[in-house]
């Protein structure tokens, strides 16, 4: 590079330095996170020979600032020459893996194993494996939990005898006296065994993964239950069964409930991995113990995975082990006395309806549903009626209006605002699915009180709502049965009724078109003009602005300017700025 | 288990409909808010934990009748009977089972601490079982998961009744003048410690009053499990530093810490030395500082006083991990940095003073009133004030600036007037440097605003050279696929100026047309 010599003098690698060294750590960090820039001003050459080796040397900054250096470090291959020259990056690296805060040490690993890949075979050998067994024989247990990370990167592109170091190194990690050593292996231990051969699986990782899943700690114990997953995915299926469920059979039955936790939370994942076969056999009473679990933690995270674990069911005989196994725990779940669990089972509950056809929901499901429609605790009744629509696909509406109808209308009277505001954004489907009659018959005086809530974002969903109402049943029906109702509402004593008509005709206008907006609402926004309140003027300024484009420029011109110019020289700020913003913008000017 | 030497009681016995299943007896899982579902739901729990079967107890005659011939056979016997567990979350199941083992471990308690020469070899074994067995399990997950140790309420052990008995009796027999440590350590051993270390997040505070004695005692008597104790116990601490963030007796492991320490002999081992700077000061960082920052403070100091040649590192330990946004922690750093400067020596005062003030004079121009008062508190101490006396050269060039810019600035009367005091101090201290300093502050606020200027041009420069650069990689590449293009269509090589005076171009373009249309740009 011709360019680079002059640059050289221009920017001394001592003043570069003093940057990095800067007293305040705001400008230190802000240094640090241009590391590329200062590494492309020095050229390849002196970032390797010059750089790099400051950056080595005096690691010892506040975590932050070592935070910023391990990511800089992983995307620095360019900057020290390329592929060939990748290797430069490991001493500071190293050293990044060995620090205390985990945050810094992890963001290390992860650059490690970044620029792993860029190592040719060579290089990895050379200069990358020794640095892993080093760390994983230091003697602070921060380096060993970062080579942790390292073993599965650098595993399949080395040669046997290499091969055969490494697997002996993860054995060593796996029984090491320090329990954070021991979770850190635990939590490798799945990754590792997808790199390793077949064999290995069974003569090394089996016995580690026995060993950590009776660890005295159940912090380590339920890492291993994660394992298990990736481990059952390798094995063959015959294997199965003497290598892993044994294991798994304890984990299920663990005394710590974060052991059995881990199991309900990764259910559906061992259920894939160990196949149908032994789902039934093993799994299945497995899933009976941990939904009857003693802890609400464990119950929940069970119930959490009831639709999954059943739709995953061998289908030759899902129904029957469901009807005769599943679904007596599930009722019971119903009237937990926890919350949680109830609300974890009723995000998932109605799942089951198509998984069991529509004889076997009004029958049995159904009951369910109503009884969690009615539980005290809202989240629950809000999961129910989030999930309406697949019990809607098996058993029709007909049934569902009939069987959950006054449920839900109860529901839409709710004390809790988050509960009301679920069921009116439920409303334009069930509307849609019940047609306009039923609706006009059942529903629509509830969507009308809505407008009146004493919650905002209630009326503000209920304004919302009655415009998909509109697209879906047409114009006419606005007219007959809407749009007097709203407009009504404009002689209410509350001004903040009064601002809700304005709302809705502003959502409106669009949907019920040209003639019923200049014949029956502008009249009405027009006579709003002189309310006193000061926020209904500037909102019938902000309305007619957003009316003004589905008006015909006659009415625009003779009713709409001259109440906008009188607006205009209102004597409140706010009403005269959105009158003469609605002017500018219909260019009445 | 071996628990149920006791005959079962018949099944028309009248009690049977007090008790519950079993399963329900022995997971003593303490959840008020479950006691229903556990009613409801008596089978749940059954593959869990101990598996006795239903036992009934019936009363055996008093320790203090017996004869001295059956007294350690009774004794025994007692402790069987003690190992029995009874569900407490619901409060009317077995009612009278519950009496019966509650008047056992009174007996049993009083027996240890009044009477001599009961304990004889062959109970060991079966009074750490007894006491394994009830105290032994897996702590519940916490009610509140966002659980403040400083706000809510605590959910306490609902078996405590029976517990603290228990607990008791542990006590006593540690603290017996009979106690044989000799025998005692086949029973007591790491894998008992490691289940005893593990209650200590338990939430109830009693329990870890009581587990805190007992610990110290075990530490004191026991010397084969010391080094084993400190080592699992910094690893408690160490996950709860780096990895959970939760843990609720990390103040009373430092309370038995601080008495640890003082006990240490001189000099310091390694293993001391370690603990302090990689488990000790990092505790500094946890976000639940508050809760036992008094009995870290209480530790650290412990290990100056043993050693003052430590003081370097916990300064430095402190000042890296000083609080950047949270001043209610600032103010405890402050206040623990004040405790260590009590005690410090004037010779590793000097080794400090840099950074410390340094740090101080940040606290003192913190806007949070708050912070730097209690900075500025450090000049009504009267050992500091010497020590400030004696370095005043190095420390008031360090601290002058902020202290003139703050006692104009600061928004808070208090501060200002409490910033005129330590001014005036410093003035009476040595004025001639005062008055070099005032007069030379315009000069230095300058030359820092250059300073500030110079760097700002130092990272111009070096963002517009990495634009440069990056535009020449690019212009490079662009020629590169030009002079290959014009290659494989086998056109004659340009020489490469034109190449180069052609290259303001704004796309590459290969073909004669465009390279037309180029020059008519121009």
């Amino acid at each position: 590079m011709a360019g680079a010599d002059g640059d050289d003098s221009l920017y001394p690698i001592a003043v570069l330095i003093d940057e990095l060294r800067n007293e305040d750590v705001q400008l230190r960090l802000n240094s640090i996170k241009k590391l590329s820039t200062i590494a492309l001003a020095l050229g390849v050459e002196r970032t390797r020979t010059e750089l790099l080796p400051f950056l080595t040397d005096t690691i010892y900054d506040e975590d932050e600032v070592l935070l910023a250096l391990a990511e800089q470090l992983g995307n620095f291959t360019m900057l020290v020459g390329g592929p060939e020259y990748v290797h430069c990056l490991l001493p500071p690296l190293e050293s990044l893996a060995t620090v205390e805060e985990t945050v810094v040490r992890d963001k290390a690993v992860e650059s490690l194993r970044k620029i792993s890949q860029e190592h040719s075979p060579v290089d990895l050998e050379v200069h990358f494996e020794p640095l892993v067994k080093r760390l994983a024989s230091g003697d602070w247990f921060t380096s060993r939990t970062s080579a942790c990370g390292l073993f599965s990167v650098c595993y399949p592109r080395v040669s046997s005898t290499v091969k055969a170091e490494i697997r002996q190194h993860f054995r060593t990690l796996c029984s090491d006296d320090t329990p954070m050593v021991r979770r850190a292996a635990a939590s490798k231990l799945g990754e590792f065994a997808k790199v390793l051969e077949l064999e290995y699986v069974k003569t090394d990782i089996i016995p580690l993964f026995t060993a950590l899943a009776s660890d005295e700690q159940d912090s380590v114990r339920l890492l291993a239950v994660e394992a298990c997953v990736s481990i059952a995915t390798l094995l063959p299926q015959e294997d199965l069964e003497t290598l892993v469920m044994p294991t798994l059979r304890q984990a299920a039955e663990d005394k710590s409930w974060r052991v059995r936790y881990m199991v309900a939370d990764k259910f559906s994942e061992l259920q894939k991995a160990v196949g149908p076969e032994i789902t039934k056999n093993d799994l299945v009473p497995a899933f009976q113990n941990l939904l009857k679990d003693c802890e609400a933690e464990v119950r929940a995270a069970a119930a959490n995975k009831v639709k999954e674990f059943c739709e995953n069911l061998p289908e030759d005989n899902r129904e029957q082990i469901i009807m005769s196994h599943i679904l007596p725990c599930v009722k019971e779940l119903v009237s937990d006395t926890n919350q949680h669990v109830k609300s974890a089972l009723a995000s998932v509950i109605m799942g089951l309806s198509t998984i069991l056809g529509k004889d076997n929901t009004i029958e049995h499901l159904l009951p369910l549903f109503l009884t969690q429609l009615k539980d005290e605790c809202p989240e629950v009744r809000l999961n129910i009626i989030s999930n309406l629509d697949c019990v809607n696909e098996v058993i029709g509406i007909r049934q569902l209006s009939q069987s959950l109808l006054p449920a839900i209308v109860e529901l839409a009277e709710d004390a809790k605002w988050r509960v009301r505001l679920a069921i009116i954004e439920y409303m334009p489907l069930l509307a849609g699915q019940l047609g306009v009659e039923f609706f006009d018959e059942k529903l629509n005086t509830l969507c009308m009180a809505w407008l009146i809530d004493h919650v905002y974002a209630i009326r503000e969903a209920a304004t919302s709502n009655l415009t998909k109402l509109v697209e879906k049943f047409g114009a006419e029906w606005a007219q007959n049965t809407i749009v007097p109702k709203v407009l009504g509402m404009a002689n209410d004593p509350n001004y903040l009724h009064r601002m809700t008509t304005l709302f809705c005709i502003n959502a409106l206008s669009e949907a019920c078109g040209q003639e019923i907006t200049t014949k029956q609402m502008l009249p009405v926004v027009l006579k709003m003009s002189n309310d006193q309140v000061a926020n209904v003027r500037f909102n019938v300024a902000k309305s007619l602005q957003k009316i003004g484009p589905v008006l015909d420029s006659n009415a625009l011109q003779t009713e709409v300017k001259p109440v906008l110019e009188k607006l205009a020289s209102d004597s409140d700020m706010d009403v005269k700025y959105f009158a003469q913003e609605a002017i500018s913008v219909l260019a009445l000017a | 288990m071996e628990t149920t030497k006791l005959p079962p009681s018949s099944p028309s016995s009248p009690t049977t409909s007090f008790s519950v299943p079993s399963a329900e007896k022995v997971d003593g899982f303490p959840r008020r808010s479950m006691r229903r579902a556990r009613q409801r739901r008596s089978h749940s729990s059954s593959q869990f934990r101990y598996q006795s079967s239903q036992v009934e107890l019936t009363p055996l005659p008093l320790l203090k009748d017996a004869p001295v011939a059956e007294l350690h056979d009774l004794f025994c016997k007692k402790l069987q009977q003690c190992c029995v567990l009874f569900d407490f979350l619901d409060c009317v199941a077995d009612l009278k089972g519950k009496e019966i083992k509650r008047a056992a471990l009174n007996e049993l308690v009083e027996s240890v601490a009044t009477s001599r020469g009961v304990l004889i070899e062959p109970l060991y074994p079966e009074a750490i079982k007894m006491i394994s067995v009830n105290i032994f399990r897996t702590l519940p997950p916490s009610e509140n998961p966002e659980f403040d140790p400083e706000e809510d309420e605590p959910t306490l052990e609902a078996s405590w009744p029976h517990l603290q008995l228990v607990y008791e009796f542990f006590l006593r027999f540690l603290e017996s003048p009979d106690f044989q440590p000799s025998m005692a350590k086949r029973y007591i051993d790491q894998k008992f410690v490691l289940q005893l270390l593990e209650l200590f997040d338990s939430e109830d505070p009693r329990e870890r009053e009581y587990l805190k004695t007992i610990l110290h005692r075990v530490y004191g008597k026991l010397l084969g499990l010391r080094a084993y104790i400190r080592k699992q116990i910094n690893n408690i601490f160490l996950r709860f530093i780096y990895e959970t963030e939760h843990f609720n007796g990390v103040a009373e492991l430092l309370e038995i810490l601080g008495s640890i320490i003082n006990g240490f002999a001189l000099p310091l081992k390694a293993e001391h030395k370690q603990f302090l700077v990689r488990v000790l000061i990092p505790l500094h960082t946890a976000k639940s500082l508050s809760i036992f920052h008094a009995q870290l403070a209480y530790c650290v100091v412990q290990f100056m006083e043993k050693d003052a040649t430590v003081t370097e590192y916990i300064i430095r330990g402190l000042l890296k991990y000083w609080p950047k946004t949270c001043t209610q922690k600032e103010v405890m750093f402050l206040g623990e940095i004040e405790e260590i400067l009590d005690v410090i020596e004037p010779s590793q005062f000097i080794r400090i003073q840099e950074p410390l003030f340094k740090q101080i004079a940040a606290c003192i121009s913190s806007p949070h009133f708050q912070v730097a008062e209690r900075a500025l508190y450090f000049w009504n101490n009267e050992y500091i004030l010497s020590l400030i006396e004696e370095n005043c050269q190095v420390i008031l060039p360090l601290v002058f600036a902020t202290l003139y810019r703050v006692s104009k600035e600061h928004w808070n009367q208090t501060i200002v007037s409490l910033i005129y005091n330590v001014l005036k101090t410093f003035m009476e201290m040595n004025s001639k440097l005062f008055d070099d300093l005032t007069a030379s502050y315009k000069v230095e606020k300058q030359k820092e605003m250059k300073r500030e200027r110079e760097r700002a041009d130092l990272w111009r420069g070096l963002e517009e050279y990495q634009e440069r650069r990056m535009q020449m990689l690019t212009e490079a590449a662009r020629n590169q696929r030009n002079l290959q293009e014009r290659g494989e269509r086998g056109d004659p090589l340009s020489p490469s100026s034109t190449q180069m005076a052609q290259s303001d171009q704004p796309e590459p373009k290969p073909s004669g047309a465009s390279t037309g249309a180029g020059e008519s740009a121009t």
